[in-house]
Parts: C-alpha cells; sequence; structure tokens
C-alpha cells in the first residue's frame, strides 16, 4: 500500500477545523470518492477535529490519500496530547445528547468510515485514524 | 467580523447560510436571530441549507438550538434545501435534528409557515366567537 | 561475450521481420482473427511496436520484466489485455498474444550462428521467464478488467430495476423489485433523494411488493431510506408489506416507524390526500365525452 499524498494541518481554533475540512474535500476529490463518500469522510473529518479541540487541547491532523492496489482512499489520522479517554467503549457508545461525554464525535465518525482505530492513553493523549475507500 | 444577514419576509425570517461556518458565526447567528424574532414579532424562521455541502454536529446543535429558543418565542423554525449527500450523511451519523421540521425548499417552507399562521387564526377566531 | 539481453536486442533487430511474421503466423493460428474482434492489420500494428518496446526495454533494462526500463512494455500490454476483455475475448486469447513470441525467438535465436550450448539455454531461459511474466501481467490485468465490466453490469441493473416514477405532481413512487444489499440500497437511496429534489416531490411511496424476503439490514436500509427523505423535507409511505414480512418485521423487533399500506393503490390515495387532492366522478356533459372518447379508443 503507498502513500501518494500526505497532508498536515494542524488543529488550535475553529477555522482549522473549517481548514481541515476543505483540504480533505480536496483529497477526497482526488483518490475519486462519489459526492456522498466525499461528504461522509468530510463531515468525519470536521467531528474528530472538533473532537480534537473539545476533547484533546488541540492537535495535529495528517491527511493521506492512499493506493492499494487498483483501489485508492483517504486516510486522516488525528493526534492530540490532551488527556485522552479512559473509557474507549463508553466514548464510542456516548449518543448526541449533550452535557458532557464525547457526544458523537467518535461513534458517528466510525460509521461514517470504511475503517477506524483508536489508540488513547490517559494523561498522554488519543490518535484516532479514520479511513475511506472509493467504492 | 461578518454576520449572516437576516432578511424579514411577511411574518418570517428567512436566513441564507452560505458559507462554511466557524464558530463564533454561528453563536453570532443564534443571538441575532433571537433578537430579532421578538423585534418584529415573527411567527416562523426559514434556514436556507442549500449551499451547504456538509452539515455536521456541531451545525446540528446550532440548528436544535435555534429550534427550541424560536419555539420558546412562538415561532416555528423550517430547514429548507437540505442536499441529497447531507442527508444521507446525517443519517449514518445518527443526527436525527427531531426538534426541526424540514421543507425542500424556501416556497414550501414559506408555506408551511403560512399555514400555522392560517390555523392560529382560525383559533383565535373560533376563541372570539365563543 | 555478449549478454542475454544484448543478444535478444540484436535478435529482434537483425531477424524483426523474420520474427514478426512467425509471430503472426502463430498468434493466426491460435484463433486471433477468427473471432473477428480484431483486424489483421491491427494485430500487425500491435504486434511490431510492442517488439519494438521490448527491444529497447533489452537495452536499457536487461531481461528483468519488472526492471523500470520495461514499463511502457507492460503498460502496453496492459491497455492491450484491457482491451481485449472488454472486447470480449478469452483469457487464453489474451495470453497467447504474448506466449506465442517465444517460438519465433528461439528459432531466430537457433538460426544465429556462432553461439555455445550455454549461452543458447541461457538465452532461452532468459526469454521464457521474460515472457512468462508478462504472460502472467496479462491475466492480472484482464482479470481486472472483467471486474470492472461486472461492476458496471451489476450497476446497470440496479438502475433498471430501481426506476422512480411520477404518479401525480409531488407523487413519486419506487417500485423495488428483488433483494436490497448495501450497494444496491446505496444507490436506489441516492436515486430516489435526487429525485426528490429534482421533481420537487412531498410524497415518495416505496412500494416493496417485490421484494421476497426483509431481514434486520434490509428494514435498517429501508429506515435509513425514509429518515433522509423526511430530513429534505419530504414525507414517505411504505407499500406492499406482504403478511409474511410484517410477521418477520416483528419477530425481528424492527420498528418501522412511517406509515405503511398494504397496497401501491391505497398508497396512492393518501398521498393524494396529503397534498391537497381528491379524485371525483365527472358527471353531466363531461361524463358523456369521455365516455364517447372511451368508445373511440376501443374501435367502437
Amino acid at each position: 500500500m503507498a502513500t501518494k499524498r500526505t497532508e498536515r494541518v494542524d488543529i488550535r481554533s475553529s477555522e482549522d477545523v473549517v481548514r481541515v475540512r476543505q483540504q480533505v474535500r480536496v483529497l477526497a476529490v482526488e483518490a475519486g470518492l462519489s459526492l456522498v463518500d466525499q461528504t461522509k469522510i468530510v463531515t468525519a473529518a470536521s467531528e474528530l477535529a472538533r473532537n480534537t479541540i473539545d476533547y484533546g487541547g488541540g492537535g495535529e491532523a495528517m491527511l493521506e490519500v492512499l493506493e492499494d492496489g487498483r483501489r485508492r482512499g483517504v486516510r486522516l489520522t488525528f493526534a492530540d496530547q490532551g488527556p485522552g479517554i479512559a473509557d474507549i467503549e463508553q466514548a464510542l457508545r456516548d449518543g448526541f445528547t449533550s452535557g458532557g461525554g464525547l457526544g458523537l464525535g467518535l461513534g458517528g465518525a466510525r460509521r461514517l468510515a470504511n475503517e477506524f482505530s483508536i489508540e488513547s492513553t490517559v494523561g498522554v493523549g488519543t490518535k484516532v485514524s479514520i479511513t475511506r475507500w472509493k467504492a | 467580523m461578518d454576520r449572516i444577514p437576516i432578511l424579514k419576509m411577511g411574518r418570517a425570517l428567512l436566513v441564507t447560510i452560505q458559507v462554511d461556518m466557524h464558530d463564533r458565526l454561528a453563536t453570532a447567528l443564534e443571538e441575532d436571530l433571537t433578537t430579532k424574532i421578538v423585534a418584529v414579532g415573527a411567527k416562523g424562521v426559514l434556514i436556507d441549507i442549500s449551499a451547504l455541502e456538509i452539515v455536521d454536529s456541531f451545525i446540528g446543535r446550532m440548528l436544535d438550538n435555534i429550534a427550541a429558543v424560536s419555539r420558546i418565542l412562538d415561532a416555528e423554525t423550517v430547514v429548507v434545501g437540505m442536499r441529497p449527500a447531507v442527508a444521507i450523511t446525517l443519517v449514518e451519523l445518527g443526527l436525527s435534528l427531531s426538534g426541526v421540521k424540514t421543507a425542500l425548499n424556501v416556497e414550501r417552507g414559506m408555506a408551511l409557515i403560512a399555514r400555522r399562521l392560517e390555523a392560529e387564526q382560525e383559533a383565535e377566531d373560533g376563541d372570539e366567537e365563543d | 561475450m555478449a549478454g542475454a539481453a544484448e543478444i535478444i536486442a540484436r535478435l529482434i533487430d537483425q531477424h524483426q521481420s523474420a520474427i514478426l511474421a512467425e509471430w503472426l503466423s502463430l498468434q493466426k493460428e491460435a484463433g486471433a482473427l477468427s473471432t473477428g474482434r480484431i483486424r489483421e492489420a491491427e494485430l500487425e500494428v500491435q504486434s511490431r511496436e510492442f517488439l519494438g518496446l521490448l527491444r529497447e526495454g533489452m537495452i536499457k533494462g536487461g531481461v528483468d520484466a519488472g526492471h523500470a526500463a520495461h514499463e511502457k512494455v507492460r503498460e502496453r500490454l496492459s491497455e492491450i489485455s484491457r482491451s481485449r476483455a472488454l472486447q470480449g475475448f478469452s483469457p487464453s486469447e489474451t495470453a497467447t498474444f504474448v506466449f506465442s513470441l517465444k517460438q519465433p525467438l528461439f528459432n531466430a535465436l537457433n538460426r544465429d550462428a556462432g553461439h555455445d550450448a550455454k549461452l543458447m539455454a541461457a538465452v532461452i531461459w532468459a526469454i521464457t521467464l521474460f515472457l512468462d511474466e508478462l504472460g502472467l501481467l496479462t491475466m492480472e490485468v484482464f482479470q481486472k478488467s472483467r471486474e470492472e465490466v461486472i461492476v458496471r453490469q451489476q450497476r446497470e441493473i440496479a438502475e433498471l430495476s430501481t426506476p422512480v416514477v411520477k404518479l401525480w405532481d409531488g407523487v413519486l413512487a419506487l417500485p423495488v423489485i428483488g433483494t436490497l444489499d448495501s450497494e444496491r440500497t446505496q444507490f436506489v437511496m441516492e436515486n430516489l433523494l435526487q429525485t426528490i429534489v429534482d421533481t420537487g416531490a412531498e410524497i415518495a411511496i416505496i412500494d416493496i411488493t417485490g421484494v421476497p424476503t426483509v431481514d434486520t439490514l434490509t428494514a435498517q436500509h429501508l429506515l435509513k431510506t425514509v429518515q433522509a427523505a423526511r430530513l429534505m423535507g419530504a414525507d414517505c409511505i411504505i407499500s406492499g408489506i406482504r403478511p409474511q414480512i410484517a410477521q418477520t418485521m416483528v419477530h425481528l423487533g424492527v420498528e418501522l416507524n412511517v406509515v405503511s399500506k398494504a397496497t401501491l393503490a391505497d398508497a396512492f390515495a393518501i398521498a393524494l390526500r396529503r397534498t391537497g387532492r381528491t379524485v371525483s366522478r365527472l358527471k353531466g356533459a363531461e361524463a358523456e365525452a369521455a365516455k364517447k372518447e372511451a368508445a373511440v379508443a376501443r374501435g367502437e
């Protein structure tokens, strides 16, 4: 599997969330994703970018266009050095109910992607990665 | 900082969202709408999102908030023009926007609000006759 | 002493017309032209150009088919395989293009005097390995191209079997035939939603009379479609739920939070009413005129 293109975006403010969305859109188009799939991955990116700010205290996004044999895809990795997530299962299950909890960001992002992975250590930080392949 | 313009159309307020909104803009919109609903005695709020390619949970919450506040102020909120790709994504995301009424376009949205006004008017007339 | 690559390049150089002629004749023998899908002149051009590229590659990159110098050879071969696959050639017919080149090259080597047995064996082996690898490449490209055709056909079938029909102003019907798998549902959903936008529909009737079974997944897909349509401001009615399906859904604990009617006709009646319309009988002169029209149509 090869990485055809990599972009890094610092995520510190809400303007950066907009920038992440725009960049992911560009990459999704390059990977040849359909309009609906583009929308899904950009929306997922928006959720994760927000999480990085709201719960991670800021961080970085690594955006990649992948090529695996003949299929292309987009992989996004959001990393922060925030407080980390104590109970990942719980975080994934949380609904949109407001007030505490990680909202729908993680669970929603997972549903919108083909592949999802998360590493988090309390007191160290969190790294979330999602991939969407061209159908 | 730019603020999103709010137009008055009859007894309704029309907001057209065309930019990729960041947080401050969204908060400003909520504030402006609340103020204006009261100022003009609006009975309806029409939010046109036909230009939005993405609606994430943040925008979703904003719409829910606007609908909730409007309801308290006796105005009905209708979100119009959602794109198919956005609708599909929201369903997958799990965002139901249950507190928000939706319509295909501004015309239908206005019709919806007008119907509600008619119904209210009839009810009032009915009360007067008693 | 020249290496295998140089010898092969020189063979092609000096014996080109003989090699080409033999190669073409072997291809024809194998039936390359019998199907009528490719003409002789075209085949000759393809073969000659390929031979030229092969020779260049040999000079620059030696006998390793994977070498960068042979990229043009691999590309050209992929193009040829792909076009053959799309034209309907069989995998063997396509691979023959490469494999039938062995004999002519061996023959040319034989005619070329002045090589010791060891060197000749080495060259033959090099040619064999090289063309075998290219032959495998044609198979792979062929396979992938066929898969593309299948995917495209699946999509066409999906399109044909789920047309969105306008029943009246603002009322659409989506008669679904067959099972609803994930990919098909995705397609059906997008198509329906786009049609809602394009026609300004207020109500979409999803008729599932033609759906044999509804499992949890299918029910979820249906539900998602309804939810998406609602978000856009259109409402859905589901019709054609057969008794068995209703039972299955209850047993599976599936809740279809949408109005459902037994028949498309019932659903249509509701849709009309919801959009503020009714159907009424013609009276008086209009009724007479209509009766006359019907009689004329019947040929009376």
